[in-house]
């Protein structure tokens, strides 16, 4: 009962509790940079979920054979080797959204949600659970973005996941450009932040 | 005149944080006062343009070799031992130097803006502005350009920043949330450059 119980802590943290996005702050550049629509959000989110479950996992293997001194570098290794891998499945089977998300994809590497998890928990805790943690925090991590990525698809162009709900020509452009990213966040942020006070 | 374009295009029209979303962690992590934004900003002119140089040369061995699979595993660790190094020279060669930057270096190995911009230039996928050619000289004042746009853009904001410490702000949107607007009004001021080049 007891092991259930952190089990699903576990995964519900990267969720709610300890959202990448809005609690941790981590992880901006992706978050702002990919989100122009739902598809775009989500498989940047699912790319990341990818590579955190599978560091964590290999990472709290190996995490007594590393020695102390040297682990970020072997850590960023093992996270550089996994998002080569998603680099490379996405170029072949994926070209369309490997194009859009471009750069982004290899910046995986330098994403301080994914070391950041290495240090903090697989690098401290077992297998079963640092895969749960992965999955959690990768789930979270989807979820923001695809919310964020709804948002600015609808505002900028009357769409959500490619489906148009009004026309485009009542549509603002800017949440699509630049300047919307980091105002539809800041909003998005501001909202988090007051419903987690009333509660 | 080539040349100067590339730095307006990479300064103001292409701002790498309020245009290409690189390097947006320290822009909100260390502007808070504009000492150790420019401190920030000189750490990442040096490390960028160094990484950059180094990692063309290491590209040019890899499609030699027919290694171009190993870009991002190779990069990142060229990168975090050339910070390492970096720190370590300074600290023998210009002790003064090393206490204005030693803080800020270990944290621009994860600045998304050294990889990306890297990976830019080895890949030849730069924004160079019309007639510009891609090489070696290009790349490197490129990255030049870029890094004198983050800092562009990390001293405005942490000026915008100190001023709106002495504001009131509504409790929800104290923090990120706040930054993040006044984010999002200078990357619409910087729209106004584009078309520029």
């Amino acid at each position: 009962m007891n092991i259930e119980n952190n089990a699903l802590k576990t995964l519900t943290n990267g969720i709610l509790k300890e959202n990448p996005t809005f609690a941790l702050v981590l992880g901006m550049c992706p978050t702002l940079a990919t989100t122009t629509s739902a598809v775009n959000g989500m498989s940047m989110g699912l790319a990341t979920l990818f590579v955190l479950v599978c560091s964590n996992v290999v990472i709290s293997l190996l995490k007594n054979l590393i020695p102390d001194k040297v682990r970020i570098p072997a850590f960023i290794v093992v996270i550089a080797t996994f998002v080569t891998m998603v680099q490379l499945v996405m170029q072949a089977y994926l070209p369309a959204i490997y194009e859009v998300l471009g750069l982004f994809i290899p910046l995986i590497v330098v994403n301080c949600i994914v070391l950041g998890r290495a240090e903090a928990f697989a690098a401290k805790n077992t297998v079963g659970l640092s895969a749960l943690d992965g999955l959690g925090m990768g789930l979270g991590f989807t979820l923001s973005l695809t919310v964020i990525g709804a948002i600015r698809e609808l505002l900028g162009s009357g769409a959500i996941f490619g489906l148009h709900i009004f026309p485009e020509y009542y549509a603002m452009l800017i949440f699509v450009l630049a300047p919307g990213a980091f105002i539809a966040l800041a909003y998005l942020m501001a909202a988090v932040n007051k419903l987690q006070k009333k509660s | 005149m080539v040349y100067f374009l590339i730095f307006i295009s990479a300064i103001f029209v292409n701002n790498i944080v309020l245009s290409q979303f690189l390097g947006i962690c320290p822009f909100l992590g260390v502007s808070k006062k504009i000492d150790t934004a420019l401190g920030m900003a000189a750490a990442v002119t040096f490390v960028l343009v160094l990484a950059t140089v180094v990692t063309y040369l290491l590209q040019m061995l890899l499609v030699a070799w027919g290694l171009e699979f190993l870009q991002t595993i190779l990069f990142i660790l060229i990168i975090a031992a050339l910070v390492q190094m970096i720190e370590i020279i300074l600290k023998k060669i210009s002790p003064s130097l090393y206490q204005a930057l030693g803080v800020f270096l270990p944290l621009i190995t994860t600045n998304c803006c050294i990889l990306g911009v890297a990976i830019l230039v080895a890949n030849g996928t730069e924004k160079l502005p019309m007639g510009a050619e891609h090489n070696m000289l290009t790349g490197t004042l490129f990255a030049l350009a870029t890094a004198i746009g983050f800092g562009v853009a990390l001293v405005l904001f942490a000026g915008l920043r100190e001023q709106l410490a002495l504001n009131k702000v509504p409790k929800a949107m104290q923090g990120t949330p706040i930054a993040l607007l006044t984010a999002g009004l200078l990357a619409m001021a910087f729209m106004g450059f584009s078309g520029v080049v």
